[in-house]
């Protein structure tokens, strides 16, 4: 075991599947001899060659064309988009071409290994053009995975089972983690499973479901609860899709309750279909309405970010809300 | 015979490739960097005050650069980007056009923006996202607009404002107006697909716009060698059937001449022309960035000897319209201004919490009424944990 930040784990993983495995390779914008402005893939060109990790132009479009070409040759290329917020020029590649290459071949072809990194998330004083967490739209593609790691041990293992996954994988890196998530890591490979939920901590009383940074917030939240006497039961989802139903339910059917949070909008936001799964599958075992604690229906503010975020304080009151219904 | 394709028709019986580096532009040079003129050079015609007004523009711009980035390492605000080394380049540019003439910067354009009349005030506010802030707070620091002096709101995303640049263009021509669009933008943001899409646009439908593109050396950390193969930017108007020039972008007289020559030539024929101004960036690209981790020292003390703004400012001197100690004084002062202006905005309130809602859509709609109502009764709960607002719900 090893004491790192998330993104030291994250290049650590990078490193590890880089040396393991000669068709990994790395790029983006400023990916190369600086090591992407995060440096998450500090020294990897210098350890691995100007071939295998590079800059590139700037153009996320290019950048996923790019990467879904060489995956097709059968390669594993991991691509960064810098900011989560500038992966729509990609869009098309990722959902008209990477979501739909083996599909549409019938198998003739494929995108397997590819991996598409980029950091997303608010709480760094970025305002809309670098906060936001546009999980969802890639959530309402079939054919892409979608990864969101709370720590740094689980970034290193869910980055490693991506690289692994023979679909392609979006892997949404908590900006605001990166330096302030410090943990225990192993050094050696090893891989985390895509599609898992993880219980973190066991209650009664209501079920708390979030993913990514915000499990921070709904771990503050759940300590409050638990001064009131209510007993969660705290969920990491770790993958949006596909995302962990038995857990959830299984969860839920125990507590009667179920508070989601994410730091994306409410309205369309991923909570929307986990509500919607959940309310069917526990109907019987419901005993108050499923709480949502999302961000407003705006775009990302600046001034006002205090007010706009899923805090732990509204995590807090929809708990109570849930239990005392 | 027609011509379907809608390309050149010749023909030749061998094979032959037209070489990657057919093309090579040269860089229109006016001004020396000892004030003096190039020969053969013509100094474009201006007038003493609008010299004076140019040359201010960038002593204002560099000056509140220095003072800004000082002021976000003192964490005073979050975010900065200097234009230092480029004040020439935007300044000289936005001074060759009319006032009305839209311009959709990229993020590294004070200079135009100061050019056309924003206010020492008007920077502050954004820069301290406050209630007077033009942008109500809502965007990072240097995220200026101005619908009064035509200066459209910049956008982080890159290449963005290029087509719209071009659609912005050809509804001027289409209202009749005697105005054209200038679209800034550097080398890097010339390899997103916007680029591509906006110039050929542009060209296919007449346009009268000028795509300047700035080409500083560097994006973020990427060279420009590592950002395309080819002839700088400039060689690729050709491409698309575009007028295109290169100058130097810290000879400020060049930039004038070269803009304004570009101008009219886009009103008489609507066509768009693409200028590519040739600096460097001499400033890290951010306040979040470290060029240390990329580039030499010695690489930038090199650029940095060529000032555009002290090779203007000799210029001027030769021609008898500065005054060496007068002008001195004048930047004492400018320096004091700027400071006692940060004082007064980093103590103006942030915007009120309906500015959370307002402007989402033209009228906020009954969902986000029902959020903000959620979520005043929530900080009333919690008024200590939301200090900005707590104080002034109603």
């Amino acid at each position: 075991m090893a004491k790192m930040n998330m993104l030291q784990a994250i290049n650590n993983a990078l490193d590890l599947a880089m040396e393991h495995d000669d068709s990994v390779v790395c790029f983006g914008e400023d990916v190369g001899h600086f090591g992407g402005v995060f440096r998450a893939t500090s020294k990897l060109q210098e350890k691995y060659g100007k071939a295998r990790c590079f800059n590139t132009p700037l153009t996320e479009q290019g950048i996923a064309g790019f990467a879904n070409g060489m995956a097709a040759q059968g390669m594993k290329p991991i691509a960064e988009i810098q900011f989560a917020d500038y992966i729509f020029p990609a869009f098309d590649q990722l959902v008209n071409e990477s979501a739909k290459f083996r599909y549409r071949s019938g198998n003739e072809f494929n995108v397997a290994g590819l991996v598409i990194r980029t950091p997303y998330g608010g709480g760094i004083a970025g305002g809309h053009y670098h906060s936001q967490s546009p999980e969802a739209y890639f959530a309402h593609t079939p054919g892409l995975k979608i990864v969101v790691p709370r720590n740094p041990e689980q970034a290193k293992g869910l980055l490693l089972a991506s690289i692994a996954c023979p679909d392609p994988v979006i892997f949404f890196e908590p900006k605001k983690l990166y330096r302030a998530s410090v943990g225990e890591v192993p050094e050696e490979y090893y891989e985390l499973p895509i599609g898992k939920a993880e219980v973190m901590q066991e209650g009664l009383d209501v079920t708390v479901l979030a993913w990514g940074a915000q499990m921070e917030v709904v771990e503050k939240a759940a300590e409050l609860a638990k001064a009131d006497g209510i007993r969660c039961e705290v969920i990491d989802l770790r993958s949006i899709q596909p995302w962990d139903v038995e857990t959830v339910a299984a969860s839920v059917q125990k507590t009667g309750r179920l508070v989601i949070n994410h730091e994306a909008p409410l309205t369309g936001g991923f909570a929307a279909e986990i509500a919607s799964t959940i309310q069917k599958r526990c109907f019987l075992s419901l005993e108050s309405p499923i709480e949502r604690v999302c961000g407003l229906d705006t775009p990302y503010p600046l001034a006002l970010e205090k007010e706009y975020v899923a805090d732990h304080l509204k995590t807090y009151e929809a708990i109570k809300r849930a239990f005392h219904f | 015979m027609t011509n379907p394709n809608n390309a050149t028709m010749s023909t030749v019986h061998q094979a032959e490739f037209i070489s990657g580096h057919a093309l090579s532009i040269p860089t229109l040079r006016v001004l020396k960097e000892d004030g003096s003129l190039y020969e053969g050079a013509v100094a474009p015609e201006l007038t003493q005050a609008q010299a004076l007004k140019m040359y201010d523009t960038m002593q204002f711009i560099r000056v509140l650069d220095e003072r800004m980035l000082a002021a976000q390492r003192q964490g005073r605000i979050s975010f900065y980007m200097q234009c230092l080394g480029e004040e020439a380049a935007t300044v000289g540019s936005a001074a060759a056009l009319d006032e009305a003439d839209m311009i959709m910067a990229q993020y590294r354009e004070q200079g135009a923006l100061r050019y056309r009349g924003f206010s020492l005030e008007q920077f502050m506010n954004q820069l301290f996202s406050n209630e007077k802030d033009l942008g109500k707070g809502r965007q990072m620091p240097v995220h200026y607009g101005s619908k009064d002096i035509y200066y459209m709101t910049i956008s982080s995303p890159l290449g963005t404002q290029i087509p719209q640049a071009a659609g912005y263009a050809y509804a001027q021509k289409l209202r009749g107006l005697a105005n054209v669009t200038l679209c800034y933008f550097g080398e890097g943001a010339a390899s997103e697909g916007d680029f591509h899409a906006g110039l050929n646009m542009a060209a296919v439908h007449n346009a009268p716009v000028l795509f300047f593109c700035r080409n500083n050396g560097y994006a973020i950390s990427t060279p420009a060698n590592e950002q395309f193969k080819g002839d700088g930017i400039a060689s690729r108007a050709v491409g698309y059937g575009m007028k295109s020039i290169r100058v130097d972008g810290a000879d400020i007289l060049a930039v004038y001449q070269a803009t304004k020559l570009a101008r009219d030539y886009a009103l008489a024929h609507n066509e768009p022309v693409l200028l590519e101004s040739m600096a460097y960036r001499l400033g890290a690209h951010s306040s979040s960035d470290d060029p240390s981790g990329y580039r030499s020292k010695e690489e930038e003390e090199q650029w940095r000897k060529n000032d555009p703004v002290a090779r203007f400012r000799l210029w001027l001197l030769a021609k008898g319209w500065l005054d060496d100690e007068a002008d001195q004084a004048k930047l004492e002062a400018l320096r004091h201004e700027i400071l006692e202006a940060l004082k007064v905005a980093e103590k103006v309130a942030k915007p009120g919490i309906e500015h959370l809602m307002s402007d989402v859509y033209a009228e906020p709609i009954p969902l986000l009424n029902e959020q903000l109502a959620e979520l005043k009764a929530h900080i009333r709960k919690y008024p200590d944990a939301y200090p900005v607002t707590a104080g002034r719900l109603d």
